[in-house]
């Protein structure tokens, strides 16, 4: 029975969830230098063409189709073949299916957009664009198909992801980190030239976007619009809350208040929230959020002490604050909050972190390895990389023929 | 005549434009420019931890004046521009062949 309660919450949730893609792209595009800003933009939005294509001929199917051993769906359901207005019997039984299969479009679409962040002032773009279809086919499907997919191995298992700490960051988070071991430093990176952020006002204007949509994200991932719709948007908000606080003060013991530092905090915060804003207490967010930002704090100093040009920090932002927040279900999580959820440590069983452990680390090795892989037969054949002349030009002008902020005359 | 180029901190415009009026020097060209001296760069805040940035934004008035006004003027921008701290900046001082109006085809030091 579709209820339309739920099914308008959703939808509204797809429209929330497709504004972070523009919002991630302002958020990553103000803090390369100017010759690059189209560039990143670009790498982010033009998945709202590509995924958002190539979701509804193939990669819904992949997803969420009848599953093929525990691993990916089947084609039954390729080009939406019987994917209509009634409700599936597996996902989202309140809403038209295609309701669903929209929501999860725009999950597809952003978790390609988010590891451009590890790759952005170096990358050809016909390159990126063969990476982006062959790593959404080859690790995003089928990662989605382990935690949400009926009878996806993961899923059977009992680890919980309640929107994407795991499919969305973990497998983000560590592609980002492989793309740019791949790659290598951009031009000046190890002669530690200057690589200003070009508009931090650009990146506050993306986090507001981000922190926005995040409620479609999180509060939409309870499928319904209820009771548990409510507690994971006010434990989305409260971990955002906390983690940006905490890393303004992070930033003041070592310097300053950095408004690019509270930026990052409060996306680190969301990050983390992820897999558990409907499993969890609310107020939970809370060391949720302050945690996310410790940890993401330091890995990113341990990243640029270790010489990796993992250039806007996706690995440590949201690969290790989607970890943090996969093992903090295991920690928070209560039934009395959501009983298809499971009890965490506090709540009296240890059993789930052992579950939620293994989804993080099947996830972080699959996501590591198989990008990898496809990183370097991408570059092996069409290559990755940029001319050197084209990366000092800057990737508008050698790209896309085009300059963010021209002219003389008025 | 004489072209005065003053190198100086973007906060003593407002300051160094007024004392220029009020010895009769109204004409000037300014620009934003990022320029560096001994002091080389500085240390900007970053997500953690801090990167160097090596040219400070600077603005640079350029006057062209009459000979016998050019001490006044450069006195009048070391008095405004000068805070004794590093970065305060560097004035040049250039000969200047001719100059005209656009309007009215005036040239010399009557075009100034």
């Amino acid at each position: 029975m579709v209820n339309n309660g739920d099914t308008a919450w959703l939808l509204v949730s797809a429209a929330l969830v497709m504004l972070m893609t523009p919002g991630l792209a302002l958020f990553y595009g103000g803090m390369v230098r100017r010759k690059n800003v189209l560039s990143t933009i670009m790498m982010s939005f033009v998945l709202l063409g590509l995924i958002g294509t190539l979701w509804l001929l193939y990669g819904y199917s992949l997803g969420f189709g009848p599953n093929l051993g525990g691993i990916i769906g089947n084609l039954d359901w390729i080009g939406l073949r019987g994917v209509g207005q009634s409700p599936s019997n597996v996902y989202a039984t309140t809403v038209p299916q295609l309701a669903f299969m929209i929501f999860q479009a725009m999950f597809a679409v952003i978790t390609v957009a988010l590891w451009t962040g590890g790759v952005v002032e170096r990358t050809k773009f016909s390159a990126f664009l063969v990476l982006a279809v062959l790593w959404f086919t080859v690790v995003y499907c089928p990662v989605a198909h382990w935690v949400w997919g009926h009878g996806g191995w993961l899923a059977k298992l009992g680890c919980l992801d309640f929107a994407g700490g795991i499919v969305v960051h973990i497998s983000a988070g560590m592609s980002a980190l492989a793309l740019a071991l791949l790659l290598r430093p951009r031009k000046g990176f190890k002669e530690k030239e200057p690589m200003e952020p070009h508009n931090i006002p650009m990146v506050i204007m993306g986090t507001g976007l981000l922190w926005f949509g995040w409620f479609g994200f999180n509060a939409g991932s309870a499928l319904t619009s209820g009771g548990l719709a409510s507690s994971a948007f006010v434990a989305t908000n409260a971990s955002a809350a906390a983690a940006a606080l905490t890393w303004m003060v992070l930033g003041w013991i070592h310097r300053r208040p950095s408004v690019l530092g509270i930026a990052t905090g409060a996306v680190a915060g969301l990050a983390a929230v992820t897999p558990a804003a409907g499993f969890i207490p609310p107020l939970a967010g809370i060391p949720i959020g302050i945690i996310a930002a410790l940890i993401c704090y330091y890995c990113m100093v341990l990243r640029a002490k270790g010489g990796i040009d993992e250039s806007l920090d996706v690995w440590a932002v949201h690969g290790m604050g989607g970890i943090w927040g996969t093992l903090a279900v295991g920690i928070f999580a209560s039934v009395a909050v959501n009983s298809a959820g499971a009890n965490g440590l506090i709540h009296g069983s240890g059993i789930l972190l052992a579950k939620q452990l293994a989804g993080v680390a099947s996830v972080a090795t699959f996501a590591f390895v198989a990008t990898w892989v496809l990183g370097k037969i991408v570059d092996r054949t069409i290559g990755l990389r940029v001319k050197e002349d084209e990366e000092v030009v800057g990737l508008d002008i050698s790209q896309h023929g085009e300059r963010a902020y021209g002219g003389v005359s008025p | 005549m004489k072209k005065i180029e003053a190198i100086i901190r973007p906060e003593k415009l407002e300051p160094v434009r007024i004392a220029l009026t009020e010895i009769g020097v109204f004409g000037m060209t300014v620009s934003e420019v990022s320029g560096r001296g001994r002091q080389m760069g500085i240390a900007l805040q970053w997500r953690v931890g801090e990167y160097r940035v090596e040219f400070l934004p600077k603005v640079k008035i350029e006057a062209v004046v009459l000979d016998e006004d050019v001490g006044k003027a450069l006195n009048a921008i070391v008095r405004k521009a000068k805070t004794g701290e590093r970065g305060d900046g560097k004035i040049f001082i250039l000969p200047v062949d001719n100059a005209i109006r656009i309007r009215t085809g005036d040239e010399g030091e009557s075009a100034i």
